[in-house]
């Protein structure tokens, strides 16, 4: 096999607070293709986003680490863009402005004025933004927004492209449109993505390879399920697919049978029957989740 | 770029007509009237129970003055200073006539104009003041707009400088005036001074006084930018410099201005009292001159003066919300 784009070996990751060491990661391994769309699915608070982070490099694992292109991560870049949950574009800078300021600093020395523009133009013409170069954020829609997010990730021309949630903030016909509009730019480009989410469609539809993690604190990497679904995709002849209902089920199997919602493990909840109420029954559990469930118990015993 | 501007140009000028066709309108007509009506009624009340009750209180320099008293004497004030001016300006003429015929007696001679010797009139100790609560609060921002930043960047520097803002903060300008006059007086030395010693002591207490709540204000804003906005940055691997300047000021600009309104506010409230101690030619001077003079005419004067005062402060504050709403995104 050749050796891998991107690399995540033994990552663990602990968090100082004042009611001690608090461990979020713990032994995460992971490794991505070239050009290959990845979605890390989870329950909130399992780690997805310090997973997303420390590829980013603005967190350092605590142990172990990660590779990019035979180099090690240690510091944020441009060749590690990051597309932010809410936009996180500069509220006085017009939209041209916001990919200006990184195609500035990226292509400093490489690109001409006239070429900077272009490639300014050409980015937000990828997600149709064009028409809305002159509006400050706060006068376009976040789905708007988040487009703009996404050109000025792409403009920096990254080497892998770091989502977290981007369609999180968004209602769900923004969120079903801006999802088209990202396949048909990953198809394009052959970017390597790496998304977190925590809906499941968008995950099956969008991603070459899910990466389920389990909960968290001491989360790690539980399954992780290649979708074998030929691209273009379209999402409304997929929907009986046989093929996306069973990554679809093994997905939902796995966050709501085999890691139950975190909720549920809380002391002040966690009575014998608890479980039973939902439609998953918890005699399943494998041993691991159950394990979880008592690590949470006495972590939330040790925080009260 | 060209292209941007040129598009723009024609939709300014229809948005224009289009705010000044919605202003005529009839309901915006209305609009315009309530909200004249309302505090011209305040202000009308206002009046007649000052004018009313004025006569009532009785002072050793006459009645507290009415409206009507005041009224007069703010034409009084101005006609004072036009034929002071008149009388200045003939002071010019005359030494310039005189002059031209010592220069047409000699070619060679030196000649000079020596400037009008009269005293100061009520309008040019406005223009004092305004010039030396404007330098003061310059002075003001420069030093605590920088300061600010450094202190919202630098979580130990903040926490090594809070008590001595907490200290300082509250201390009144009277407190501080002795000490900054003394200190002018030791250190300012030239044989040419170019400015007067009363003027510094003024604009360095006025400085002292009102800088605090711009630097508290910057400091807090460049704390509480959008740590997402953070992050782009150093995605991007913005140098301290191009981070500062592109992510962290833009972003402070509105608290920046907040500060920047609130000083200005608290500079011109010191000022008159730092004059009035300071004998720097302002307002607040001519309130103490007038005190001291005790005339019937005084309080009425110092009245006017009152009334300058406020209306002044109102004015620099309309003026700093014009500016914050050109300067600040987020208006």
């Amino acid at each position: 096999m050749t050796k891998p784009h991107l690399e995540l070996t033994g990552v663990h990751m602990a968090f100082d607070t004042p009611k001690g060491e608090f461990l979020a990661l713990d032994n995460v391994n992971l490794k991505i293709r070239k050009g290959e769309f990845v979605s890390l699915i989870g329950h909130s608070g399992c780690g997805k986003s310090t997973v997303l982070n420390i590829v980013a490099g603005l967190l350092q694992a605590t142990q172990g680490g990660c590779v990019l292109d035979g180099h090690e991560v240690n510091t944020p870049g441009p060749e590690r863009a990051v597309v932010f949950q809410h936009h996180a574009l500069m509220p006085w800078l017009t939209v041209y402005e916001n990919v200006e300021l990184a195609v500035n600093q990226v292509f400093r020395k490489t690109m001409s004025k006239a070429e900077k523009r272009e490639w300014i133009m050409h980015n937000l013409a990828l997600v149709n933004m064009q028409h809305a170069i002159d509006k400050r954020p706060g006068e376009i829609s976040g789905g708007m927004a988040q487009r703009v997010g996404i050109a000025r990730a792409l403009s920096m021309k990254p080497s892998v492209l770091l989502m977290d949630e981007p369609f999180g903030a968004l209602d769900a016909l923004t969120r079903a449109h801006l999802q088209d509009a990202l396949m048909s730019i990953q198809q394009e480009l052959n970017s390597t993505v790496i998304m977190i989410t925590h809906d499941v469609d968008e995950a099956v539809l969008l991603s070459d390879r899910i990466v389920m993690m389990t909960n968290g604190p001491a989360a790690t990497v539980g399954e992780e399920l290649t979708v074998e679904l030929p691209r273009p995709r379209n999402r409304v002849t997929l929907a009986d697919d046989a093929t996306y209902v069973h990554c679809r089920q093994a997905v939902l199997s796995f966050l709501y049978e085999k890691q139950s919602f975190p909720a549920k493990s809380q002391p002040t909840r966690a009575e014998p029957d608890a479980d039973t109420t939902g439609p998953t029954s918890s005699p399943a559990l494998p041993e691991t989740s159950a394990d979880h469930a008592v690590e949470e118990v006495t972590k939330e015993r040790a925080m009260a | 770029m060209s292209t941007i501007t040129q598009s723009q140009n024609p939709s300014a000028v229809s948005r224009w007509l289009n705010a000044l066709a919605e202003r005529l309108s009839p309901q915006a007509l209305t609009q315009t009237v309530r909200n004249l009506l309302l505090p011209a009624i305040g202000i009308g009340l206002f009046l007649a129970f000052w004018q009313l009750s004025a006569p009532q209180v009785e002072t050793s320099l006459g009645s507290f003055p009415a409206p009507s008293d005041v009224w007069e004497q703010a034409g009084q004030l101005w006609q004072e200073h036009s034929s002071e001016r008149e009388r200045a300006t003939r002071f010019v003429e005359m030494q310039e006539a005189r002059n031209a015929r010592i220069l047409a007696d000699n070619p060679d001679a030196n000649v000079s104009i020596r400037p009008y010797p009269g005293a100061p009139t009520f309008f040019d100790q406005i223009g004092t003041s305004l010039v030396t609560v404007l330098s003061g609060f310059l002075l003001a921002t420069v030093i605590a707009v920088p300061l600010g930043v450094v202190v919202g960047l630098n979580r130990h520097f903040a926490a090594a400088v809070n008590p001595l803002i907490q200290v300082f903060k509250p201390v009144s300008p009277l407190a501080w005036l002795p000490l900054v006059t003394m200190v002018v007086s030791a250190t300012y030395v030239s044989d040419d001074p170019m400015f007067e010693k009363a003027f510094l002591t003024s604009m360095i207490t006025v400085t002292l006084c009102s800088l605090w709540p711009t630097l508290i204000n910057t400091s807090f804003g460049v704390a509480a930018v959008d740590p997402d906005l953070i992050n782009v940055s150093r995605v991007l691997r913005l140098s301290f410099w191009t981070h500062t300047r592109k992510v962290v000021l833009p972003s402070s600009v509105p608290m920046i201005f907040t500060g920047l309104r609130v000083s200005l506010g608290i500079a011109w409230m010191v000022l008159i009292a730092a004059e009035m101690l300071a004998q720097n030619p302002g307002l607040g001077k001519f309130v103490w001159d007038e005190f001291q003079n005790g005339s019937s005419q005084s309080l009425s004067r110092i009245m006017v003066a009152v009334l300058t005062i406020g209306f002044i402060g109102f004015l620099l504050d309309r003026v700093m919300l014009v500016i914050q709403k050109k300067v600040a995104w987020n208006e």
